[in-house]
């Protein structure tokens, strides 16, 4: 099994209620198993137990890059969360622990 | 660090309300900048803001306005670099007056200060109350009796016009945080507002820069995998932007941090949804088709961005009080600590139900084990856990006995609680966003001082 954080790293943004997450890969062998094996349905796993979703997934081949936007990932928004990290920013690393089927 | 003569360069002066000054500073000394952007306004700021003016009419601007401006003003003045700023914040007018008494007793002289208003609209919004917020759809009349204040993101063509006052600093209230970027480039260059292929380059000029450090390395570094140099030291960018819309994105020599296609990458893609329609209140910008270029060290040729027409709505952003949040946190270490972590937990929660408030909505994190991710790991426990408890409340009394509660647990819980802190009491300031039509929106542009 391959971790996604062997193959990409990713940022965290807020908006509303909402995090987007890029996964940008190192190099084109990464980016053919990000785009093949990290879909919106894996993703959208690995964030249940924070949110029911629904995640969008977005491809930027020019840029290696996917962006996945999670919609009810920040406990009502900055302004209202109830958590420690209310902007989300550390839910940039909750993607790279998932691992991936290699080819 | 001379410019190439055919572009506009437009640095970064801060990327959010507690960013360093020195960096800025570096900037203007050392790389002919034309333009020098502050960015400083979060979500819910300018609400805050508003509570403050209602307790002092000429208070209600960014508190550090006056701190930063006496560290750059001076500089920026000498090197005839411009500054614009969102750190108006609820008070462009009172922020302009408090910038002018200071310049005056610094001996600057009479420096005049473009003003940006009409962003406040919070009595245009108290008349249409069948307006639906964006997130749930429902009408905003429900948070009208609780609201503080409603803010329009206005755009870059009303930044221009505080910029076409040739007042060397342009003080804005809520401005989208692009457009801040974007109206120096409009300006410089006289590029029309319907100019869509030079929008499109200004605005994703700007997403990239507003973030400040997080395009130059900050926000990245993860030891032995993705190492960055200096940090301590971070340097902020710059963009030069060319008369027909190419952009390269740099940072000074000798600074920290680094600027690649990897932190560019991170950047461009941060708080975007649909990569096809980013919007603002200039463009609807596209990225889809956009490529990064390392066209020299720590420097980022950019490419590819393309826009459509603006929407005919503004964002405004509607900040209401929303209660309170209590909170309070008590540290186990040791042979079983997370048990008795849990414990804590469990007494702590059986007491706030049995007091006489109401708590809609608690949280218990586990910190080092499962407050980050919410999920508890595999293998085995952690020698320390921090316990967290936080409960959103509707009075700060009752937001208070969620601290006490925890702290109680030095002597009346588990054993070996210990490092507990006053209890935290948070009134909240809540913020949901609605669409306005734009031809609702006035904005006002005038000079404080004689220009």
């Amino acid at each position: 099994m391959l971790r996604v954080y062997d193959l990409g790293h990713s940022r965290a943004g807020d908006k509303g209620n909402t995090s987007n997450i890029s996964v940008t890969a190192y190099d084109d062998a990464g980016w053919d198993v990000l785009q093949r094996e990290l879909t919106a349905a894996v993703v959208a796993q690995a964030y249940s137990h924070i949110t029911p979703g629904p995640v969008r997934r977005y491809e930027l081949p020019k840029l290696r890059a996917l962006n996945f936007v999670i919609e009810g990932a920040l406990g009502g928004g900055v302004t209202r969360s109830l958590a420690q990290d209310v902007h989300g920013k550390s839910l940039s690393t909750l993607i790279l622990t998932i691992e991936l089927p290699g080819r | 660090m001379a410019k190439p003569t055919d572009v506009v360069r437009i640095g970064v002066g801060a990327g959010f309300a507690d960013d360093r000054i020195e960096p800025a500073i570096d900037l203007v000394e050392r790389a002919d900048l034309d333009f020098l952007v502050f960015e400083c306004l979060a979500e819910r700021t300018t609400a805050r803001e508003s509570l403050t003016r209602r307790h002092d009419p000429e208070k209600g601007y960014n508190p550090r306005l006056i701190e930063r401006m006496e560290r750059i003003l001076p500089l920026c003045l000498d090197k005839r670099v411009r500054i614009v700023t969102n750190m108006g914040a609820a008070n462009p007018g009172g922020g302009a007056r408090a910038v002018r008494k200071m310049a005056e007793e610094q001996g600057l002289g009479d420096v005049p200060v473009a003003v940006v208003e009409g962003d406040d609209i919070e009595s245009i919004i108290r008349t249409m109350p069948e307006l639906p917020v964006m997130e749930t759809g429902e009408p905003v009349e429900s948070l009208l009796p609780n609201m503080v204040a409603a803010h329009a993101y206005l755009g870059a063509d009303v930044v221009c016009r505080g910029l076409e006052t040739g007042a060397p600093l342009v003080i804005t209230g809520r401005v989208s945080d692009p457009s801040l970027f974007l109206a120096p480039a409009m300006h410089y260059w006289k590029w029309a507002p319907d100019d869509l292929p030079r929008l499109a380059a200004g605005t994703i000029a700007g997403h990239l820069l507003e973030c400040s450090g997080q395009l130059t390395g900050g926000c990245f570094a993860d030891p032995g995998m993705k190492d960055v140099p200096d940090l301590a030291h971070l340097g902020n960018p710059y963009a030069d932007i060319t008369l027909d819309g190419q952009v390269e994105v740099g940072k000074c020599p000798d600074t920290g941090g680094r600027l690649d296609r990897a932190t560019a990458t991170e950047q461009l893609l941060y708080e975007m949804h649909d990569p096809a329609a980013y919007i603002t209140p200039d463009c609807v910008l596209d990225v889809t088709d956009v490529e990064l270029h390392e066209s020299g060290p720590d420097r980022v040729r950019v490419t590819g961005a393309a826009a459509r027409p603006h929407t005919d709505t503004y964002k405004v952003s509607v900040g209401y009080h929303d209660g309170f949040i209590g909170e309070g946190q008590v540290s186990y270490a040791g042979i079983n600590a997370v048990a008795r972590a849990k414990l804590a937990a469990e007494i702590i929660q059986q007491r706030l139900r049995e007091n006489p408030y109401n708590y809609t909505e608690m949280r218990v994190d586990l910190i080092g084990m499962s407050s980050l991710h919410g999920r508890e790991p595999d293998g085995p426990e952690p020698y320390e856990v921090r316990l967290r408890v936080a409960a959103r409340c509707d009075s700060r009394a009752a937001a208070g006995q969620v601290g006490f509660e925890t702290r109680a647990m030095h002597v009346n819980g588990p054993s070996g609680g210990g490092g507990g802190i006053d209890p935290i009491i948070r009134e909240i300031l809540a913020v949901q966003s609605v669409l306005l039509p734009r031809q609702l929106v006035k904005p006002r542009i005038y000079v404080e001082g004689a220009a």
